[in-house]
């Protein structure tokens, strides 16, 4: 228990009270932290003080605290999940600011993704965008035995890499068009690639597009900011992909209603 | 009332067929006109929501999290289990039925439990028919690893994160039912009351975590697929907000909470490092598949460079203690044994209290690219917390709170006894008996959502006659009026102490108390110190904020308020199990060698508890076990 050397900190921290009401960045001089200690321990501290003085507490989402669950999203010093590298700001421990550094922390920024209070942001945007499309269609029951289809370990390792998207939205908040790309390409490629999603592959991608666009989520210039702040490092290869997926369904002309593609190619 | 577990008569492997074609059925064209509440999306609740729609039923699904992509299932990293026998050595339905209730210390009900291992290979076919990108071999196969308290490799994973992938599975196949519009979703949503209307379970009010808001929800049944209670002990591998409000109002109600001392201790979690430490993180168990878990023979030692210590001053005291299981000794065991050797002066790390899980062999052995493949997320994961490299020095670990086996009762169908209340996945108490092994519980989850459930929930609503009650029926009114009166009576305390810092103090006392040893004189003590707590926390809590708003702090004194008269039942069932069981060890009865000292002539039964009262003394129903099929026999994996 490293406590010892216990850190300053100067919070600089986005306070809101809900979607109506503007924000605005609030300073709190925050000592006795431990390098130990995670990122959300730090703001534990914080509120807990903030109690004590009879002072609201800060909303932020979180729930696993272990960089699996997707809920937190905070901004720290400008970079979705903050400095450190393939890692949810959860996982992010103290050690790695430096004593007496101000950080600044704000909710994800992208009109898909309002504010509903301090740092906490709704984005069931990504929901709406995973019933659109972002699933195999079959129902419970009836499968065939799991080793009847043959995979090879290389495309199931590359669908993997793909679904290990945990939908925390970083890279929406990195992208200065609010491109939901990387996200849909990472669900739409970890089905297309498989051989059971193959069946709707072309239906899947147009109706996930469509969702995304109709979200207001922007384009994709690739500047790859959302690679480089997501926390389980997908790669922009997915929104390659996925950009010859939609070309090839549109292509063959499978139109986007449901009506005129049954069961796509 | 009596407890009937409803098992269906007949020979053990034909109990399951026998009933299905028993039970009353609802017809195609009328499952529209019945709806099903679920509460929680996880792997049962999502699994559960997801099949029910696609059968037709109309059913409501509520989550506390922003989305039903977030449940808690999420952060299960090891595998689930099937008896697929796809390694030909020897795995069948019987043997993982056999290693089941093994496993729970012969403290589970036989019929269910063989249920789930008939189920359990059915749930693999489903899962890779919705994309559930399991690990493969290069023939294109499915991958298999070996789990604790097993000798077959039975265990699908993908990568260290199963949980995640197969609750993304039953989330895509509820987003569908979501997109067509047969489930209707309500996120950030939490569920505050049960409604019984005429002693049937007919619907809930909920809390728009958001607006504040209170709804009246009305059903022809209810599914709670809610969860465990490890957050009792505040500190925990579960998720921050994962709590026992749903159950433990569902039995302010009259359901009954069956064996609520069943608490499973994981042996591999990272360390404690201080005392503002939120969570506990959980390394897979799956690690002990290459690590060997030592502790220095020497006290004087403990100090010492891992790898300044010569091999034989290593005490590897799993391989030495379970030659036959060694490091995939079960979990309570191996909890137990890490407890052991700290006590006795050994333990490693900030406080000595860790063993070392030590990986330099199989990177020998295997290379470290194999390693790597294997548990590189884990090892990056431990990097990140502790700023030590796994492999050039090895782990550090200590056993954790990480899942609980009781939950509330439910017989054969998952139904409790309060009638159209059922209760599917960790939050029931059927399937694990004193123990849970590991990859089991996704299994679980999965086998009740999918292919349990929704048969069982048919045989009850084909016997409703009546609809389901409007929401302006005087018990929705009166549980309405009763969640008002109790947040408005949280907010307006106005003492001094954060809900938090009762959940501290709660969670301390029960770690210290009602933790991985449990004697008489500690659980006499905590029996005494809980209702303390409880009348400080109703006296001297301060909830700052709004009710008609997003208020983190409220919804924490909902949840804290529950675990502070639910604490008491579960030490209060600590301490009438006389007994040493799985999970549950008293000191007082152990064998010689320290090994959990069963007591089957008395205590071969589910202790299932009524509410009667806060303060009030609960009534104990007994199910008494019956093994028909397997013989009792005293643990052993030496």
């Amino acid at each position: 228990m490293s406590t010892s050397n216990s850190m300053t900190f100067n919070i600089r921290i986005w306070r809101q009270k809900n979607a109506k009401t503007p924000g605005k960045l609030v300073e709190y001089k925050l000592d006795g932290i431990s390098p130990d200690m995670s990122f959300l321990e730090m703001l534990d501290q914080l509120n807990e003080r903030l109690y004590a003085k009879g002072e609201e507490p800060v909303a932020f989402d979180h729930d696993c605290r272990e960089g699996i669950c997707g809920m937190c999203s905070l901004n720290v010093n400008g970079i979705p999940h903050g400095p450190d590298s393939q890692v949810t700001i959860c996982q992010t421990h103290m050690r790695i600011f430096k004593d007496g550094q101000t950080i600044t922390i704000e909710p994800w920024r992208s009109t898909a993704f309002p504010v509903i209070k301090d740092c906490v942001v709704d984005r069931s945007a990504f929901d709406r965008i995973i019933q659109a499309g972002g699933f195999v269609s079959v129902n419970t029951g009836g499968t065939p035995d799991a080793n009847a289809l043959p995979i090879s370990k290389e495309i199931a390792d590359l669908a993997m890499d793909a679904a290990a998207c945990i939908g925390c939205g970083a890279c929406v908040a990195a992208c200065k068009n609010s491109s939901a790309l990387l996200f849909v390409s990472a669900k739409a490629s970890q089905l297309n690639l498989l051989p059971q999603g193959k069946a709707e592959k072309d239906r899947r991608v147009l109706k996930m597009v469509e969702a995304m666009d109709k979200e207001g989520f922007g384009a994709c210039t690739n500047t790859n900011s959302c690679e480089a702040v997501c926390p389980k490092g997908i790669p922009v290869t997915f929104i390659a992909q996925l950009n010859r997926d939609y070309a090839w369904a549109m292509l063959k002309g499978a139109a986007a209603e449901p009506k005129a593609t049954v069961g796509g190619a | 009332m009596s407890l009937d577990s409803k098992i269906p008569s007949g020979p053990i492997a034909q109990k399951w067929d026998k009933h299905r074609f028993d039970m009353k059925l609802v017809n195609p064209a009328n499952k529209r006109k019945y709806s099903v509440i679920v509460v929680g999306s996880g792997l049962a609740g999502g699994s559960a929501a997801a099949s029910l729609a696609e059968l037709g039923y109309n059913v409501s699904c509520f989550c506390f999290q922003d989305s039903p992509r977030r449940a808690h299932s999420i952060a299960a990293q090891g595998g689930i289990n099937a008896a697929k026998n796809y390694q030909n050595d020897g795995d069948s339905v019987y043997r993982l039925f056999y290693d089941t209730i093994k496993g729970g210390d012969f403290r589970a009900r036989e019929a269910n439990v063989y249920r789930l291992a008939q189920v359990s290979a059915e749930i693999i076919d489903q899962c890779v028919a919705q994309g559930v990108p399991f690990a493969r071999e290069y023939g294109g196969t499915l991958a298999n690893r070996s789990f604790g308290g097993a000798q077959v490799s039975r265990t699908f994973y993908a990568r260290g994160q199963t949980g995640q992938q197969l609750l993304l599975g039953a989330y895509s196949a509820l987003s569908r039912q979501i997109g067509l519009g047969k489930v209707k979703m309500y996120n950030r949503s939490e569920m505050l009351d049960l409604v019984v209307v005429n002693g049937q379970a007919k619907g809930i009010i909920v809390r728009d975590l958001v607006t504040g808001k209170i709804t009246r929800h009305s059903a022809d049944a209810v599914v709670l697929g809610t969860g465990g209670y490890s957050n009792v002990y505040y500190l925990s591998t579960n998720a921050q907000a994962c709590n026992v409000t749903a159950a433990w109002r569902a039995a302010r109600k009259g359901a009954y909470f069956a064996n609520p001392c069943y608490t499973q201790i994981h042996p591999t979690c990272i360390p404690v490092h201080g005392d503002h430490q939120s969570k506990l993180t959980l390394m897979s168990e799956s690690l002990r598949n290459d690590g060997r878990v030592w502790v220095p023979k020497r006290k004087e030692d403990c100090g010492k460079k891992p790898s300044d210590i010569p091999e034989d001053a290593r005490d590897y005291y799993l391989e030495r203690k379970y030659p036959s299981f060694g490091n995939l000794a079960p979990r309570d065991i191996s909890s137990r044994s890490a407890k052991e050797a700290c006590d006795d002066g050994r333990g490693v790390g900030p406080g000595g209290r860790g063993v070392y899980l030590d990986f330099a062999d199989a990177i020998k052995r295997l290379g470290r690219k194999t390693i790597e493949d294997r548990y590189g997320n884990l090892f990056q994961m431990y990097e990140k917390i502790t700023g030590e490299n796994a492999y050039e020095q090895p782990m550090r670990i200590y056993p954790a709170l990480h899942y609980t086996m009781g939950g509330l009762w439910v017989d054969y169908n998952l139904m409790s006894n309060l009638p159209g209340l059922f209760v599917i996945g960790e939050a029931n108490f059927s399937d694990h008996g004193a123990n849970r092994l590991g990859a089991s519980a996704l299994m679980q989850g999965l086998a009740d959502g999918y292919f349990v459930l929704p048969y069982t929930i048919g045989n009850y609503l084909a016997q409703q006659k009546e609809k389901a009650p409007s929401t302006d029926h005087p018990e929705f009114v009166k549980a309405e009026q009763e969640v008002h009166d109790r947040l408005n009576k949280l907010m307006s305390i106005k003492g001094k102490r954060s809900p938090n810092s009762f959940h501290h103090e709660l969670g301390h006392l029960m770690w210290e108390n009602v933790g991985m040893g449990r004697n008489e004189k500690g659980l006499k003590e905590a029996l005494a110190k809980i209702p303390q707590i409880r009348e400080e926390f109703w006296k001297n809590l301060n909830v700052l904020g709004d009710k008609e708003d997003l208020n983190n702090a409220l919804e924490r004194a909902g949840r804290v308020a529950d675990f502070l008269e639910f604490a008491e039942l579960l030490t209060l069932d600590a301490l009438e199990r006389k007994e040493s069981c799985g999970g549950h060890f008293r000191e007082e009865y152990q064998m010689p060698d320290g090994e959990a000292k069963r007591d089957d002539e008395n205590f071969a039964y589910v202790a299932a508890w009524e509410f009667k009262g806060v303060g009030q003394a609960p009534v104990l129903h007994k199910e008494p076990l019956v093994y028909e099929e397997v013989h009792m026999s005293t643990r052993s994996y030496k």
